[in-house]
């Protein structure tokens, strides 16, 4: 590894790190909007043009609001909760491939952080770790509704992870890879070609039911309506974050924010093909009329367009959901964990590998 | 001495420390070590001050009780020391979600006991009144349930009408919320030209409205699971506990005192009496939307029904003296100041006078002894009676549907205090 490796990693890394940190003010504004557009009302207007530094407004406030710690809590892990929620939602979008690997003078780049070669296995070991945040905070809160709230989360994310995972081994069979990369790659293969127009072997065609189970699983994941029990407002408070203060949870926010970025990336990859193009970039990325290295570039930028283009779509759809639904009870999102989605992510494991074995897919 | 006191002991018969023991109180929470949880009285979801201290195990209620009075004002003590007219603006504050019902049901129970004749109009734009406050108060109540179970668009939708109702209001009186607006023997103005027919046109878009925020959240299969068969309260339950309004028609009991005390014109306009089955919450919602597009129907007929006329009684002892005299006559300066400075003498006697209001038997029992001031006054509010039952109707389900529960009975604080 020479220093010019080490410069496109530090490039990479950066980027990432960069995109996580603005989802949270960003998303923020377009939850906010959003939701004033479905409710029939303005939102946030004021600060800047279209209220779009209202984000940057409140993110001064909440730094310079006097941070109380209540005397009552646990301290150290008080302190350390929303860090260690922070940092896995920052760590899983650094295996989602941004575009196609490209060669440029004899040196090859990959569009992600960390190639690894278990990648959706590592999104879900890291994922995972995000709950202990969620623990930390609710058991050092030494608060009822705090305690409540992370019980909540914490069984919620289990019964959840379980159908997450399921859901995704179906897809695993079918494109026989856990590269996330490879996985894209084989999205790009035809399934079904209807006179003119191919249709792609995109996850969402090969397995319908798997990404609406992926869909819900990752709705309850990220804590959104209609799953957002461990913070449901109205019946325990805050939930987990009742006694943080201003920055403590804006940096809560900024976690569900960046597992909210980290799902659609994940979405958007697993079944809508990630980086590959849209309908009818390809066109436009060959009547730029380029060459060489420019025509390799534009192609990156193109794809990386593509796959920001759907995960700006998943996000906006998680805010439509979240706007439109009301919650569901804390038994019932065990019940719909366990008696409905778990059978059901093992049906679909099983009707694909019946699929696979009589080799229609 | 000493003896004497040990003595004295013995013969009151305490048993001795060893096997003294206090006989288990059921209503004591705090005995043993399982989670006590304190929902309120700063608790979001607590409509104005109330405390519900509930036991659990997990996240079921295992048993509760409720605590109100957090927001006591006397109000039936002021009713002693104000005169009739001065009691006016408290009763904005029983009920403050639908306060033109309330100025309506104590306007009408004064009124009583004078034998006072209020001229049509007046009853017809009282009617009105009652009507639109029936709606802004059924908004919000199935509003903030929607909001209490996550749904918070919905909630908006129906605050949008509900501000556009307020302005109604504040046409005729000048303010929003707390409106004063009637008299004994009156109002205090007339309703702005025009009035009825921005009335008509609101009617139209909110019943467009209306049937939007059915569409989106009655038939959800989320909404049916939190609010099917969550805090029943039986016909049995609900007598027992003296229910009366959306909540007691939710049960299966038809009552309405529009139609079964007919008062006003009610008996001049149609309009039906929806009736719920199981009563749970989803049926107390489901009656209440029902009932706000009742309300929209009577308020159109009133609206077609209203003719122009005066709006006072003609009698001189509650009328208030015209402008023109009081600043231009020596008589009418002074019946002016002796109005207001001493008010007028209600004839003695005792009157109960009830109403529908939204939330049900709204009633003002006066006892009056030939004074300008109520010798007794006492307020019957529906969310008293329909509070008491809400540890029976959480007993044994979670959390989540006591939110549901208590949005769905829809408690004033304003009105279970008073």
């Amino acid at each position: 590894m020479d220093m010019i490796d080490v410069e496109i990693m530090l490039a990479k890394v950066l980027l990432i790190v960069l995109m996580v940190l603005q989802a949270a003010p960003i998303m923020a504004w377009v939850e906010r909007r959003g939701a004033a557009l479905i409710q029939n009302r303005l939102g946030p207007n004021r600060v800047g043009p279209l209220g779009l530094f209202q984000s940057i407004a409140d993110a001064i406030k909440a730094m310079f609001k006097e941070d109380l710690v209540p005397a009552h809590v646990s301290r150290f892990y008080y302190l350390l909760a929303p860090i260690a929620c922070l940092i896995p939602a920052f760590m899983t979008f650094a295996v989602i491939p941004m575009a196609a690997p490209i060669t440029i003078e004899g040196r090859s780049i990959h569009f992600q952080v960390a190639d690894l070669n278990v990648g959706i296995l590592y999104v879900f070991a890291v994922a995972s770790l995000g709950v202990f945040g969620i623990i930390m905070a609710g058991w050092s809160s030494n608060n009822k509704f705090s305690l409540l709230g992370s019980l909540r989360s914490c069984s919620q994310m289990i019964s959840y992870e379980l159908s997450l995972g399921l859901s995704v081994v179906a897809l695993i069979m079918v494109y026989a890879s856990v590269h996330l990369g490879e996985i894209v790659q084989g999205q790009a293969e035809t399934l079904l070609q209807l006179g003119p127009i191919a249709i792609p072997k995109l996850g969402i065609f090969v397995q319908p039911l798997g990404f609406l189970l992926f869909l819900t699983a990752v709705h309850a994941e990220t804590n959104r309506l209609p799953f957002d029990l461990p913070e449901g407002e109205t019946e325990i408070v805050a939930g987990y974050h009742t006694e943080y203060g201003p920055m403590g949870f804006s940096l809560f926010m900024m976690a569900e924010y960046g597992n909210m970025l980290t799902a659609s990336g994940l979405l958007a990859t697993l079944y809508f093909g990630g980086w590959q193009m849209l309908p009818g970039f390809a066109y436009v990325h060959g009547a730029l009329g380029l060459s060489g290295n420019a025509h390799i570039l534009a192609g990156v930028g193109l794809q990386f367009l593509s796959l920001l283009l759907k995960v700006i779509f998943f996000m906006l759809l998680f805010v439509w959901t979240r706007w439109t639904l009301p919650r569901f009870r804390y038994d019932q999102v065990m019940d719909l964990g366990w008696k409905v989605m778990f059978p059901l992510s093992l049906v679909n494991i099983f009707i694909t590998g019946a699929l696979i074995y009589l080799g229609w897919i | 001495m000493k003896q004497e006191t040990e003595q004295r002991t013995l013969d009151l018969g305490l048993p001795d420390s060893e096997h003294y023991s206090v006989e288990h109180d059921p209503d004591d929470l705090w005995g043993d070590s399982q989670m006590i949880i304190n929902i309120g009285p700063t608790h979001p979801v607590m409509h104005g001050a109330l405390r519900m201290v509930a036991k659990l195990s997990g996240e079921t209620i295992e048993s509760s009780y409720c605590e109100f009075g957090y927001t006591h004002r006397a109000k039936e003590k002021l009713g002693e020391n104000r005169t009739y007219h001065q009691f006016i603006v408290y009763t904005d504050r029983l009920n403050y979600c639908s306060a033109l019902i309330n100025n309506v049901t104590y306007a009408m129970a004064v009124e009583r006991l004078m034998g006072l004749e209020v001229p049509e109009r007046t009853v017809w734009l009282r009617m009105m009144c009652a009507e639109i406050a029936r709606i802004t108060d059924h908004l919000i109540c199935i509003g903030i349930n929607a909001v209490d179970l996550g749904a918070l668009s919905y909630f908006l939708y129906g605050f949008h009408q509900r501000e556009e109702a307020y302005t109604l209001i504040e046409k005729l009186c000048g303010a929003r919320l707390t409106t004063s607006y009637t008299r004994i023997g009156g109002m205090m103005n007339d309703a702005p030209e025009g009035w009825e027919k921005e009335v008509k046109a609101w009617v139209g878009r909110t019943r467009k409205v209306i049937d939007e925020m059915d569409r989106l959240l009655t038939a959800n299969r989320i909404w049916h699971r939190r609010t099917v068969g969550v805090g029943v309260f039986t016909k049995e339950d609900c007598l027992k506990y003296s229910y009366s309004g959306p909540n007691a028609r939710a049960a299966g009991i038809d009552i309405d005192l529009r139609r079964d005390q007919p008062c006003m014109f009610y008996k001049d306009v149609q309009f039906e009496v929806p009736i719920g089955k199981n009563g749970d919450v989803y049926d107390r919602y489901a009656v209440r939307l029902e009932e706000i597009r009742q309300s929209l129907r009577i308020l159109e007929q009133c609206a077609d029904k209203i003719k122009p006329g005066p709006i006072w009684v003609e009698d001189k002892r509650v009328r208030i003296p015209e402008k023109h005299a009081v600043y231009n006559t020596m008589e009418g300066l002074i019946h002016h100041f002796k109005f207001f400075m001493t008010g007028f003498d209600v004839p003695a006697g005792e009157a109960y006078t009830t109403f529908e209001a939204a939330n049900g038997e709204l009633g003002f029992y006066i006892v009056s002894k030939e004074a300008p001031r109520a010798h007794r006054l006492r307020i019957r509010g529906p969310s008293m009676f329909h509070y008491q039952g809400l540890d029976t109707m959480v007993q044994g389900e979670k959390i989540a549907d006591l939110v549901a529960a208590l949005g769905s009975i829809n408690i004033i604080a304003g009105e279970l205090d008073r």
